[in-house]
């Protein structure tokens, strides 16, 4: 795994205010590894996600996608280049149905005439988001109902499951088991090594040490808005981590 | 796989849609005036008279549920309504004749007018970001001063005849009212692009979770405008036709239009905070106080407890409505917490 980098950030700056939340930030992810990103609460980690998912404009720093500069300027940027999100607050839309949410900005179009005019094909988008749900063990009992009626944990599956099914090079995802049981959190995990199994990049925010242990390949840290430490995790340890993140042990690489 | 619980039947969902509960209001209703003055009510004639009175509303409905499920409002419909009418009486008159030629001209002129005023609306709301009772407040009061200032305060009372006799009291087929008629057109587009369509699924999308929808790549403020002036436009065609229903541009008429139509938009089930909303509630919801008005006259009851007890089924309306939204957030209680967590490292999102 010594490839290049699919996505790679290089001295981003962002402040709101007089808050700095990022100061010269790097990170980097390959293609087929899971890097976690960890650091205290206010490191600056959701704002870093923000920043490569065309959620935010960074003050001065680059962007490199294959190598290449980009400027992810929203969204619907980062989708063409293949990189989806997971929100901490999941950005779903609570009166719509799990399938709705799934293919938000994505509809599927009835074919001919009828999709020209804008109607949309409800039937396929039914299986494929049935299909997508299926394939991370999701416990998605009801198609029908407002995601805003569902429990957090079934919430973030379908946050999760919408990502997955999108991203075909690289997806975020900001403390994805928070709501989540022990069995949810499971699949999840399975979930972040099969997709990283079909080559997409996975970019892991979590605070669960164990978990980052379990399922990532690297793990850089942030603190005070910069990356401070990186970890081939096979070489690290939890208390070497958590020294990182509180800055305890001094300085690491 | 899990166990999964059996999904939601059709019925049970159906049964729980507010505009189904407010359909039962509406059938009661109609069946005690049926019983208490049949022979009188429920005649043809009557229900006519009913559906011809509410068909103006009821195109003015459908623009108001498309801005109320956005989680906005419009205000001003009532005055766009005047000014659209102004507008294509002053171009039918100066155009002179009574043929159809000058009223198709007076048609284009007055839904023309309604769509500019809708695209101010929604400029000012999706760009400006006015709040939507603001910006429609301000443009009730200039769509009604300049209706006003182009007529010096004098209704205009020249239409074209053909308007009056195939418009305005003309009939579409069989019995059914004209107006009527083309409201049935409105309403019928109007809930399939809202439930069928790729633009009806973001507008729910907008008003349930703007964020949420600008992060999937919704192109947010184009369709909030495109909402507003759908309104606007609706209004516009509301004005020509009461043109036609009335023979008068009734300037001072339509100061009550808004608050009736988002009345009867609410008592249909669509919530004022956005997300939530169908086109049959607002029928149901319009018809509610027009059988009411009809009723209380037949059975010679003052018509002017219609108000008051419209004004009931509107609160009590809204009243069950906050119960199940309640009732909502209490099973989303992981979500509230989680976000509230949340909200310590992303507040204040952008
Ligand atoms: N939109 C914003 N406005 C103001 N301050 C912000 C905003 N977003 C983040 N911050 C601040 O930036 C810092 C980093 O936040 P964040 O990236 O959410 O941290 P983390 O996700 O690592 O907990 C915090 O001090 C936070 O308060
Ligand atoms: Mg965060």
């Amino acid at each position: 795994m010594s490839e290049q980098p699919i996505l790679e950030a290089r001295g981003l700056s962002r402040r709101f205010g007089h808050v700095t939340a990022l100061d010269g930030a790097d990170f980097d992810v390959r293609p087929g590894e899971v890097v976690a990103l960890i650091g205290d609460n206010g490191a600056g980690k959701s704002t870093l996600v923000k920043a490569l998912s065309g959620n935010l404009a960074v003050d001065s720093g680059e962007i490199r996608f294959d190598g290449k500069p980009v400027a992810i300027e929203t969204p619907t940027v980062a989708s063409g280049l293949g990189i989806e999100t997971v929100y901490q607050d999941l950005a779903l839309a609570p009166h719509l149905d799990p399938v709705a949410n799934m293919f938000l900005g994505r509809e599927v179009m009835r074919p001919g005439v009828l999709g020209a005019l804008g109607f949309m094909d409800a039937k396929q988008m039914r299986v494929g988001a049935q299909e997508a749900f299926d394939l991370l063990g999701a416990t998605v009992t009801d198609l029908n109902v407002p995601v805003g009626s569902m429990s957090g944990g079934q919430r973030q599956a379908i946050a999760i499951a919408r990502a997955v099914h999108w991203a075909n090079r690289v997806v975020f995802l900001d403390e994805p088991t928070a709501a989540l049981g022990v069995r949810q959190t499971a699949n999840v995990l399975d979930t972040i090594r099969r997709v990283r199994d079909h080559g997409v990049a996975v970019v892991f925010i979590s605070h669960s040490m164990p978990h980052v242990i379990e399922v990532s390949d690297r793990v850089q840290v942030l603190r005070m808005g910069r990356r401070v430490a990186t970890f081939e995790t096979a070489q690290t340890s939890m208390e070497e981590l958590v020294g990182a993140m509180t800055g305890v042990n001094g300085e690491a690489a | 796989m899990s166990v999964q619980a059996p999904p939601t039947s059709i019925t049970t969902r159906i049964v729980r849609v507010q505009a189904f509960q407010i359909l039962l209001v509406l059938i009661a209703i109609w069946v005690v005036f049926a019983i208490l003055e049949g022979d009188r009510f429920a005649t043809v004639g009557n229900m006519r008279l009913v559906a011809q009175n509410a068909a103006i509303l009821a195109i003015l409905g459908v623009g108001m549920t498309f801005v109320i499920i956005t989680a906005g409002i419009d205000l001003s419909i009532g005055s766009v309504m005047v000014f659209s009418g102004v507008i294509g009486a002053k171009v039918m008159v100066a155009q002179g004749g009574d043929g159809w030629g000058t009223a198709w001209l007076g048609i284009a002129a007055s839904v023309a007018a309604g769509l500019a005023w809708g695209l101010v609306n929604g400029v000012l709301v999706a760009k400006a970001k006015i709040p939507p009772l603001i910006v429609t407040l301000g443009t009730l009061g200039m769509a009604l001063g300049l209706a006003q200032i182009i007529t010096k305060g004098v209704d205009i009372r020249e239409v074209p005849l053909v308007m009056q006799s195939k418009i305005g009291y003309g009939n579409a087929f069989g019995d059914v009212p004209m107006l009527a008629g083309i409201a049935l057109v409105f309403l019928v587009v109007g809930g399939v692009v809202l439930h069928l369509t790729r633009f009806g699924r973001h507008t729910y999308a907008i008003g349930s979770n703007e964020e949420a929808a600008r992060r999937v790549g919704l192109k947010v403020d184009r369709h909030l405008i495109a909402v507003y002036a759908i309104s606007g436009g609706l209004a516009g065609v509301a004005g020509i036709l009461s043109l036609a229903q009335f023979a008068t541009t009734a300037i001072a008429g339509q100061s009550q239009t808004n608050l009736n139509v988002i009345a009867a938009v609410v008592i249909g089930g669509t919530s004022l905070f956005g997300g939530v909303g169908t086109i049959f509630g607002t029928v149901v919801g319009l018809f509610i106080p027009a059988v009411l008005q009809n009723g209380f006259i037949i059975v010679g009851i003052q018509p002017f407890w219609q108000q008051v007890a419209v004004g009931a089924v509107l609160i009590v309306a809204v009243y069950v409505d906050q119960l199940r939204r309640a009732a909502a957030q209490r099973g989303g209680r992981t979500n509230v917490l989680s976000r509230l967590r949340g909200r310590e490292s992303t507040s204040n999102e952008e």
